[in-house]
């Protein structure tokens, strides 16, 4: 048991554990929703924290694939007749193509051009999404049809609550092998130096370049589920606030951390939701509790917290 | 690392629990509102909820409905459909709500419809768009006019200065989109021909181009602006500056003072639909909305210091709609409130006189609107 926890699949375990273990707490199905919507924003912040925080490039319209993944299983099976199932497929597929034709250009640059360049896409897709109104329903959105799997159909906050918890430790487990394969190494030698990581012979542009359609295909699934879940998507979904959204989770809950990630996810869907009794002050006291978990816990809330229990562990 | 997980475990438990600290246990009836406070959508749910939380209050001062006080439970979607979607699911799961009144933008109305239906609770829509009740849902109901509507009373009012052939100018946001649409679809059996349209983006600047395209269009007898906020604004400037003589229409979407100031001396002789709210002291005393909206413009006036909308109306419409049925329902019966909302006969309220049916959930004819022209800086009503 010991071994199993200071495994590298600690991270996974603990997903598994927690899944498992919260609906023993659960007072309604209502916590169902929250705990589906936790596991999918952790979805989606696992794959841009192996860009992020593994490769160290920055996306900053990462809600883009969120809203290509909701948008297909949208218009897939409506428009298309194609079934749901198939579209969460597909639609990964066209996140993993736009973000392999898109990232050749981008990730070519570096920082903050890397940065606006990665904003501009995000905000094209929201704007397609907004314009195609004949294909996506213009800015109020349009319905999404109930997934049907083996002849079940996947209804209702609990259904999902399961569905989300079996993909992101599916997600997880992927994350973990990835991290601990030369190609994970590789990718963090790039993180601390492209330089130094070009002359030991790591094919830097490539590496990046895997590393930000995996990614993509992440933010993808996770988006085709959160349309699933709520039945209806608009092109809010795809829009700035929710990159940045995405990037504090990332940041909150640690970069190069998968366990992090699920933090940090937890911690922003369920703020919102713990301080809707400060009633006027809500968002206020939201901005002072996340700027207070980053000037006491810089590195993000479990790296900090990692580092300062290895250092008084004896 | 073990110990590290158990704490962030326990933090995050605790946080889980924390969310349901906010519900108190109270022999009230609860109502639940969704409304868009802050956001890109404030100007709307801000008006929404300052209206729903004065007249609650207002309400129980009186001894509340059949004796029992009301709750209020309003939550802050910011604008977005998933937000909106999970306090919907919250307000019936903890709060257990009776009855809904809210759901600010049409996309968070149309996100959160599935949730009061499945759970069988009355739900009072304030967003505009057409869809919320077409088709009719059993528990869904909204109250404020269509854009469908507003074209109408356009094509009405064209019709009788005898023209038929129009140009479309609309913005690409969800209000110029969707009117824009209602209006392409409900002009031929109007017998208006629609001759030429151009849009233009939300955040554009100058639309001397596509109006240069409409001047330059042989036939065209007046020009239809739907859109929101400062873009219709910027239309009538260009407009003047073109020297187009043709009649210009806009929507309601600008029945604000603030589009006669930014559109300044180029407002004049513009035309538009409104409600009567906009107008209440141009009212003719034996209008029968006057006592209402003259009522309600005051009060809201004393008591937030703003100057009234329509919108904080429709939420004052839902509320008092809802709690009408309540009263006849003399239950806070999910299902006899139901009813008793899409009984509603002859409701005068600011956003005209509701009487609902089992195939009409929003209850307004074009009464509902009125035609107003921009003289000399100011509305007038004309009949």
């Amino acid at each position: 048991m010991a071994r199993l926890i200071d495994s590298r699949y600690t991270p996974l375990v603990a997903v598994v554990f927690v899944a498992l273990a919260l609906p023993l707490i659960f007072p309604s199905p209502f916590y169902y929703r929250i705990g589906a919507l936790v596991f999918i924003f952790a979805l989606a912040v696992i794959g841009l924290n192996l860009l992020m925080g593994f490769a160290g490039q920055v996306s900053l319209g990462h809600a883009g694939f969120l809203g290509i993944g909701a948008y297909a299983v949208a218009i897939g099976p409506t428009h298309l007749g194609l079934p749901s199932w198939f579209c969460i497929f597909a639609g990964a597929g066209a996140s993993a193509l736009v973000a392999y034709v898109v990232g050749q250009p981008i990730l070519r640059l570096k920082g903050h051009y890397l940065a606006v360049a990665t904003l501009g896409f995000g905000l094209m897709i929201a704007i397609v999404l907004t314009n195609e109104a004949g294909w996506t329903g213009g800015p109020d959105g349009m319905s999404v049809p109930r997934l049907v799997l083996f002849g079940w159909p996947v209804h209702g906050s609990k259904a999902w609550y399961w569905v989300a918890a079996g993909t992101l430790a599916v997600g997880v487990a992927l994350a973990l092998n990835l991290i601990d394969s030369p190609s994970g190494r590789a990718l963090q030698a790039i993180h601390d130096s492209e330089v130094a990581a070009l002359v030991l012979g790591v094919r830097v542009a490539r590496k990046k370049l895997g590393v930000f359609v995996i990614s993509a295909v992440y933010a993808s699934v996770a988006g085709s589920y959160l349309a699933l879940l709520n039945g209806h998507i608009t092109p809010d979904l795809a829009g700035f606030m929710r990159s940045i959204e995405l990037v504090a989770m990332v940041v909150l809950g640690g970069m190069g951390s998968i366990f992090g990630s699920l933090v940090g996810a937890g911690v922003l869907v369920v703020l919102p939701q713990a301080l809707t009794g400060f009633h006027d002050y809500e968002h206020m006291a939201l901005g002072l509790i996340v700027m207070g978990f980053m000037i006491l816990l810089r590195r993000g809330i479990v790296p900090t917290l990692g580092a300062a229990l290895a250092g008084r562990a004896p | 690392m073990r110990r590290m997980q158990q704490i962030v475990a326990a933090a995050g438990i605790g946080l889980l629990a924390l969310t349901g600290a906010g519900y108190e246990a109270a022999a009230q009836v609860k109502i639940g509102a969704v409304l868009s406070v802050t956001g890109p959508a404030s100007f709307l749910g801000d008006p929404e909820k300052k209206t729903l939380e004065m007249y609650v209050d207002a309400i129980n001062a009186k001894g509340g409905v059949n004796g029992q006080k009301l709750q209020l439970v309003i939550y802050d979607d910011g604008g977005d459909a998933n937000a909106a979607r999970t306090f919907a699911t919250r307000l019936v799961e903890e709060d257990k709500i009776v009855a809904m009144v809210g759901g600010t933008t049409t996309g968070a109305t149309l996100a959160m419809i599935p949730v009061f239906e499945e759970a069988q609770i009355p739900f009072i829509s304030l967003a505009g768009a057409i869809q919320i009740i077409q088709p009719v849902r059993k528990w869904v109901f909204k109250t404020p006019h269509t854009d469908k509507m507003a074209c109408e009373k356009i094509f009405g009012d064209l019709k009788a200065r005898k023209m038929t052939t129009v140009a479309l100018i609309s913005g690409t946001d969800a209000f110029g989109k969707s009117m824009r649409d209602q209006c392409v679809g409900v002009a031929p059996a109007k017998g208006i021909t629609i001759a030429h349209e151009e849009t233009y983006g939300p955040r554009d600047s100058d639309m001397t181009p596509q109006l240069t395209n409409i001047r330059n269009k042989a036939g065209v007898q007046a020009v239809i602006n739907p859109g929101f906020g400062q873009g219709p604004a910027i239309v009538t400037r260009n407009y003047r500056q073109l020297g187009i003589t043709v009649p210009l229409y806009q929507s309601h979407g600008v029945a604000s003072k603030q589009y006669i100031d930014l559109a300044g001396p180029a407002a004049e002789g513009v035309r538009l639909p409104a409600a009567a709210l906009l107008v209440a002291d141009k009212l003719p005393e034996k209008d029968p909305q006057k006592k209402v909206v003259v009522d309600y413009s005051r009060i809201y006036r004393e008591k937030t210091g703003q100057a009234v909308s329509t919108f904080g109306g429709h939420a004052y419409d839902g509320l008092m709609i809802l709690v009408g049925a309540m009263q006849r329902a003399k239950s806070a019966d999910k299902a006899k409130v139901r009813d008793e909302i899409e009984k509603t006969k002859g409701y005068v309220g600011t956003g005209g006189i509701v009487t609902m049916s089992p195939t009409d959930h929003m209850g307004l004819d074009l009464s509902a609107f009125r035609m107003l022209e921009i003289k000399k800086g100011d509305w007038t009503l004309l009949n």
